[in-house]
């Protein structure tokens, strides 16, 4: 008979326990998931990030944006009226690492794509308070001056491709010239205007 | 839908584990003391001990329910393939709880409450209903989370971002060309004129422009940008230089800069061009969005007329 004792004095024991407890529900709400349509397939019109809008995704890792934006519409009435259709899983299956976000001291970007003019992201960028007297937003101008490195985007998109995002050989081999060199902020504003573009109906 | 496999790996797992906690607790309770006493487990860490007394009545009792609880919970939402008892109304209909019904039953019970007002409002036109108080305060709100966020929020505007509370108006300030503006968005399209006009000619003609409105300017540099104006400029802003709503060029002769009227800003917007964009809202809007479009534009509106 398994004691308390017993397990609270063997460290191998109790780990083992901890992981079996802590992985209980996830056998049964995340699981069978893997396994179903609705969560691995695609949804459809989704296609992967072009070179300028992956790394655009890689500076809003970067710079954090998913500490203050979600990107997750959820189905509630509220939050549709706000930013649009609600989000669902298909449209995620190319995110490595998904962006969902858990925190919203900004609004949330699931579907900023197409909202705002590109010249509205780059004021906003630059300095927030330009363009939204009361936000709070840091400004990122580096973002006009650096330029994008394209010398890892086709790692970057080899990689993506062994996870399962459809990247051509064609894709991979022009990716470095259509990113390298340009200014961090055309990528990055790429990436948003793209965001959440698949689902436009509710 | 699941599969076969994954509904019995779900159903075991559920009520294995829901069961296995009612055995559990039946289990550690039958070896329990009945009464208290100060007996103690015969642990000792760093002089600490415990005593050995059953478990409080109410936390046994707590156990037992939320295992009750769980049951129930399986009933109303369901779990797997198996639906709950749960229904929601859809088009009238009762269905099924999900998560997309339990939202569209939200959306259409407003939509219902909201159906009579909006009506009202929309068989009135927007030149009457600025005098609506409520309708307009509908339009603020619309306003404010639609359209603030480039215009404001006293629709003042930004640099690059009109302002909607003066009456100079891009494509046109009636309640039609401002419904046509929400709905279908705008594409402004200066072209960027800095390899055509040369250093010296671009340096000239913002003389010129900045002549057009009474700015303080250089006349003989004005004076030679002029047949250049007339050639390049005149086809959109019109000979005068006072725009041309249909195109939505600005009218130059007046004291409204949209991107600046310095010198320097208006170098930059002859040398690059100027490409600002008003998103198309019809869609954007989502649910009842003519209604929203009438109320913005009634808001708008009311923002320069009385």
């Amino acid at each position: 008979m398994i004691k308390h004792d017993n397990i609270e004095r063997s460290l191998p024991l109790m780990v083992v326990m901890i992981v079996i407890a802590l992985s209980w529900g996830g056998m049964v709400e995340i699981v069978p998931l893997f396994f179903h349509e609705d969560t691995t397939e695609a949804v459809e019109g989704l296609e992967p990030y072009t070179a300028l809008q992956l790394e655009g995704r890689d500076i809003y890792i970067r710079e954090g944006c998913h500490v203050c934006h979600t990107q997750m519409v959820r189905p509630f009435r509220a939050e549709t009226e706000r930013y649009g259709p609600y989000s669902v899983s298909g449209e995620s299956v190319y995110e490595h690492p998904f962006l969902w976000g858990s925190k919203r001291t900004g609004p949330d970007l699931a579907r900023v794509g197409g909202r705002y003019s590109d010249e509205w992201h780059r004021a906003h960028l630059y300095n927030p308070r330009d363009v939204v007297p009361e936000s709070i937003m840091p400004s990122y101008p580096w973002l006009f001056e650096d330029k994008v490195d394209g010398r890892l985007t086709p790692k970057k998109m080899e990689a993506l491709r062994i996870v399962g995002v459809p990247y051509t050989d064609e894709d991979i081999e022009g990716a470095k010239d259509a990113v390298d060199g340009k200014p961090e902020i055309e990528a990055l504003v790429a990436y948003l205007q793209h965001l959440g573009t698949v689902i436009t109906k509710r | 839908m699941l599969s076969t496999f994954w509904q019995v790996w779900i159903a075991v797992i559920t009520l294995g584990s829901i069961i296995g906690c009612g055995v559990l607790i039946q289990y550690t309770s039958r070896g329990m003391r009945k009464e208290e006493t100060d007996q103690t487990t015969g642990h000792d860490y760093d002089g600490i001990q415990e005593f050995d007394n059953p478990l409080p009545r109410w936390w046994v009792f707590m156990f037992w329910g939320t295992i009750v609880f769980g049951f129930a919970y399986l009933g109303v939402y369901g779990f797997g393939n198996f639906n709950g008892l749960l229904t929601v109304e859809v088009d009238g209909e009762p269905v099924t709880w999900t998560a997309q019904n339990q939202w569209k039953a939200e959306v259409q019970a407003f939509d219902k409450t909201i159906a009579p007002l909006y009506e009202e409002y929309a068989a009135t036109p927007v030149t009457e209903l600025i005098h609506n108080e409520e309708a307009l305060q509908s339009g603020q709100r619309l306003f404010k989370s639609n359209c603030s966020v480039c215009h404001g929020s006293n629709a003042k505007g930004a640099q690059g971002f009109p302002n909607l509370t003066d009456t100079d108006w891009l494509y046109g300030g009636s309640p039609e060309q401002i419904k046509q503006t929400i709905t279908m968005g705008r594409q402004g399209a200066m072209p960027a004129w800095g390899a055509v006009l040369g250093d010296e000619g671009t340096a000239n003609m913002v003389e010129y422009v900045r002549s057009l409105s009474g700015l303080k300017h250089d006349a003989a540099a004005a004076e030679a940008a002029a047949p250049q104006f007339t050639q390049i400029c005149a086809a959109c802003h019109g000979a005068d230089g006072k725009g041309m709503q249909l195109l939505g060029a600005p009218n130059l002769t007046d004291d409204v800069w949209l991107y600046g009227g310095s010198s320097k800003q208006i170098e930059f917007t002859l040398k690059n061009g100027r490409n600002g964009k008003m998103p198309a809202h019809a869609e954007i809007l989502g649910s009842n969005a003519d209604a929203k479009i009438h109320l913005l534009t009634t808001y708008v509106y009311s923002l320069s007329n009385e």
